[in-house]
């Protein structure tokens, strides 16, 4: 609750820039009439408050005692998570600025079985709890999940695929998550002007019933519903959020309210947040301007809000955390980026966001995301490369480029998946192995490791050396086969998935008609690429089992390699996506949604690699994939520069969805520290010369570009 | 017949090696047998990797745009094939591409500086490694003695090319103040210097050793300090202003 101080005020009397957001919903208007670029430095920037201090360190304290309790601190094995399922719950009540957990405890895992009982219960036995037995036998006999209803559709062929992992990382089991709420919906407006909003539209769906207006129309009542529910989850923090956030605090608090409804509901594989530190800088300059709070305020605001997002948990199995090399809930925030009319979306608030990472030490989560674009002001640009170097804790996407598909108001949903906030989200549909797929076009769709018949049974490759032309036509075959069900497994899934395991408080801060991707991946494209470039330059050589399955290559002589500026294989890459693209552009999709595809992977290539044979790249069997559009470990051998340019290749129109390229460097490479002396301004003639060290002026060059 | 030349690598992403991102092309074959090189792989001279000036230009053409410094030429000793050298550089400033030339200075001869002379029409910038500025400590450093080095240096500051001065600094063989004071004092003398690149010695090279079968000569040195180069360089601008004033 609002501390109230004797005399100081806490409302500003400063009106906002009005415009069409008081009209309509329209957060990017009010961005944009009312937010100040700011150009300057991080000197402004202040350090942790004692009140901040003390509860991250407690926040710590748990994060150590769950690592010390295997990996979980607590889990709800009885209470269904709803939004309004807990009373209020705090880390230290008296020293939270912003309020709100998952649960009653922090980091007490919730329960949430609808998108399947089984999953919940993996997820409590391998951490030694049980989920009650009436949750259970409610999940099982009266209330039917995702899971079920995608299991009741599959195919065999649909089983097979998964099975042998040439389709994984299915959300089949699981929250699809990808889908970005508009939380700053809440603070702007107010829940009942939301729902005011939403009534609106459901009042709006009549007419002849289609399906898709049913499934419409009750998607809206759900969404009303989930406002609702919101407003009475502010109530149990002691807040009333019907009504707009009226100073920086609120606007914090209500924003988080909004995310917090989501991950009390959705256990998705990415919940990320959106792009918020702009819009929050509003509220901030404005209070910081009425003297209502002071710059340390302001950033602990911010720091308690992102310590909110550093304790967002899920409960899941092992071996999803496995997939996904630890436990990440992708809570990416985008930041900075360029508006369309040229000025930058940079605020001081970006650097506040950057600044936790010093104020809190670093973090995996939130995902801070810098949207990078040429013409960011310099001294933003130096304090994230600052903060890169320091903490290895940022992320940067290409705005330059995206902001071209989506204007100047969307974010990063889990690594790469821009899109803009509140009118449009996507079907997350994790992705195709291309490698295992090459696989089976030369093993006429026999599983190299099952050997089973999993693919169609084309006729296989039978020479003992691999000729180009045959695998390419061979190839193309069996990936339009892929293409086809991938499609049609993630129709299912999103099907069922909108039926039995909705979003309705994210999709509540949406607008009615929302602009759906169909957002595919695929796995193993450098594999992929220089498996067909050795068949092409070099003699790639086949060794079969008894039964005649191609089971490993011996390639003879060299091949150029994906990952050295090399357009001989670079094309085939390129290629590859464009065709696999356009086969599944072919299909039909749920929704009428928009096929994209993304090439991206951070960690689950390990585990694609330890399901995919030897390949005729000469790549081992088990042997890791890359990672994204990756060229393969140590084969590119001419820097990163030149294996950035075979990345850059790849078309973004085929792969609207993301590009991923993972790259480490020790800050050493990147350039010289302050030992170098560069510039050195005076004449070295003795003869003309009579300084001191005074006269020699020199700047350090970190990082000259 | 096309000039060839005999390269170890390529490296696009080079930041230490001259101003900006650079286009690093490392030539195989080094006269020196420093004590703590870092790069023995590129020793000997025998034929490792055959390359024309117009191929290194189409790779450097392929990413221009990012490796916007320009191209530096490194080794082993990239004069060992000056001709070469000069071929690429002459081609490179024909496209307006910054030429950097990163050498010991070692096969300096100061009585026949034809061939140098015309390389010197197309560099922009050389990094002039100075390995010790004692003869005799430079000798057990390095085999061989730093006359021509020296005088090599002296040559370019006439020459008014700019160079970015290095030094290696390594515990108990350079990092000395007498020698540092004394490298300070004979920079004083050259005007040309653009930048001191003062260069932490570090041990990770024992890997490449132990692959080629060598003995690494420093196993007993611990790498330099941060604090120990500033130190480093605090002796030599002494030496440097001392000369100055």
């Amino acid at each position: 609750m609002l501390e109230t101080q004797e005399t100081s005020k806490i409302y500003s009397d400063v009106p906002f820039v009005e415009g069409k957001w008081c009209n309509e919903i329209n957060v990017r208007d009010f961005i944009q009439r009312n937010y100040t670029p700011y150009e300057g430095d991080s000197s402004f920037l202040a350090a942790p408050t004692d009140a901040t201090k003390k509860l991250w360190n407690e926040c710590l304290n748990l994060f150590e005692q769950e690592r010390a309790n295997g990996g979980v601190l607590d889990m709800d094995t009885q209470i269904i998570s709803t939004i309004t399922s807990h009373g209020a719950g705090y880390i230290d009540k008296n020293l939270e600025k912003i309020v709100g957990l998952q649960t009653d405890k922090p980091l007490k895992r919730s329960l949430q079985p609808f998108g399947g009982i089984r999953m919940a219960q993996t997820s409590c036995k391998s951490y030694g709890y049980e989920v009650d037995p009436e949750v259970t036998e409610i999940f099982t006999k009266y209330r039917k999940t995702h899971n079920q209803g995608v299991f009741d559709v599959y195919t065999p062929e649909m089983r097979a695929a998964r099975h042998a992992g040439i389709l994984t990382g299915l959300p089949d089991a699981y929250g699809r998550g990808r889908i970005i709420g508009d939380y700053r919906r809440v603070a702007l407006y107010g829940i009942d002007r939301l729902i005011e909003d939403k009534k609106e539209q459901h009042a709006s769906v009549h007419g002849t019933m289609t399906t898709d207006k049913i499934q419409l129309k009750e998607e809206l009542a759900e969404q009303i519903r989930a406002l609702e529910e919101m407003k009475e989850l502010g109530n149990i923090y002691g807040f009333d959020i019907s009504q707009p956030a009226r100073n920086a605090k609120e606007a914090v608090q209500w924003l988080y309210f909004g995310y917090l409804c989501a991950v009390k509901e959705q256990n998705g594989a990415a919940m990320s947040i959106g792009r918020t530190s702009t819009f929050l800088d509003i509220y901030i300059e404005r209070d910081l301007k009425s003297g209502i709070i002071t710059e340390s305020e302001a950033q602990e605001l911010i720091d308690h809000f992102i310590m909110k997002l550093r304790l967002v948990k899920f409960a899941r199995t092992p071996e999803y955390n496995s997939l996904f090399s630890g436990d990440p809930t992708w809570v990416t925030e985008s930041i900075g980026g360029m508006g369309v009319d040229g000025r930058t979306l940079v605020t001081k608030n970006s650097f506040r966001y950057l600044h936790t990472l010093e104020n809190l030490g670093t973090a995996p989560e939130p995902n801070l995301t810098v949207l990078w674009s040429t013409r960011l002001p310099d001294n933003f640009k130096h304090y994230a490369a600052h903060i890169s170097i320091t903490t290895s804790s940022i992320q940067y996407e290409n705005d330059d480029m995206m902001r071209v598909t989506h204007g100047d108001d969307y974010a990063i949903a889990c690594c790469v998946s821009s899109m803009v906030v509140g009118k449009e989200m996507q079907f997350f549909g994790a992705r195709a192995n291309l490698a295992k797929c090459l696989l089976y076009a030369i093993n006429g769709g026999v599983d190299e490791k099952l050997k089973e018949q999993v693919g169609p049974k084309y006729r296989p490759i039978t020479s003992e050396y691999l000729d180009y032309d045959e695998v390419m036509e061979k190839y193309e075959s069996m990936l339009d086969w892929l293409s086809w069900l991938y499609t049609n497994t993630l129709n299912v899934i999103h099907y069922m998935h909108d039926k039995y395991c909705y979003e309705r408080a994210q999709m509540a801060l949406h607008d009615r008609d929302v602009k759906r991707y169909f957002a595919t991946g695929i796995a193993g494209l450098s594999v992929v690429a220089d498996s067909l470039s050795a068949i092409k330059y070099a003699k790639v050589k086949t060794i079969r089992d008894e039964n005649g399955i191609v089971v490993d290559y011996e390639v003879e002589g060299d091949y150029p390699k994906y990952g050295n500026n090399d357009d001989r294989v670079d094309s085939i890459a390129v290629d590859i996506v464009h065709k696999f693209m356009n086969m599944i552009r072919t299909h039909n999709t749920y929704r009428d949604s928009i096929p994209t595809m993304s090439i991206l992977t951070i960690t689950s290539n390990v585990v694609y690699g330890k399901k995919t044979g030897n390949t005729p790249d000469g790549r081992k069997a088990g042997i890791p994939l890359a990672p994204g559009a990756n060229p393969m470990h140590g084969r590119d051998k001419n820097g990163a520069v030149a294996s950035l340019a075979s990345v850059a290749k790849l078309p973004f129109k085929d792969a609207q969805d993301g590009i991923s390229n993972t790259f480490s460097i020790i800050p050493n490479a990147l350039g010289k520290d302050e030992v170098f002396m560069g510039d050195l301004s005076v004449n070295f003639d003795p003869g003309c010369c009579s300084g001191n060290s005074d006269d020699f002026v020199f700047i350090s060059k970190s990082k000259e570009q | 017949m096309e000039i060839q030349g005999n390269i170890h690598s390529i490296e696009t992403c080079g930041t230490v090696d001259g101003p900006g991102i650079r286009f690093v092309v490392f030539l195989q074959g080094c006269p020196m047998r420093c004590l703590y090189c870092h790069n023995p792989d590129t020793w000997e001279t025998g034929e490792n990797k055959k390359i024309s000036v117009d191929e290194i230009l189409k790779q450097y053409d392929g990413v221009k745009e990012f490796a916007k410094g320009g191209i530096t030429v490194t080794g082993g000793e990239p004069l060992m094939q000056i001709d070469f050298v000069t071929e690429l550089f002459k081609a490179a400033k024909e496209k307006n591409i910054n030429t950097a030339l990163d050498t010991s200075g070692i096969l300096f001869n100061p009585k026949d500086t034809t061939a140098i002379d015309i390389l010197m029409n197309y560099t922009d910038i050389v990094l002039l490694d100075i390995k010790h500025i004692d003869d005799e400590e430079h000798k057990k450093l390095t085999g061989h003695s730093n006359k021509n080095i020296l005088k090599f240096a002296r040559y370019l500051s006439d020459k008014n090319i700019p160079i970015w001065l290095r030094h290696v600094v390594v515990p108990t063989i350079t990092y000395n103040k007498e020698y540092l004071i004394k490298l300070g004092q004979f920079m004083a003398k050259l005007k040309n210097i653009k930048a001191l690149d003062v260069l932490s010695y570090h041990n990770m090279a024992i890997p490449k050793y132990n692959e080629l079968g060598i003995k690494y000569p420093l196993e007993n040195i611990p790498p330099l300090t941060k604090d120990e180069a500033l130190t480093a360089r605090e002796y030599i601008l002494q030496g440097l202003n001392d000369s100055l004033n």
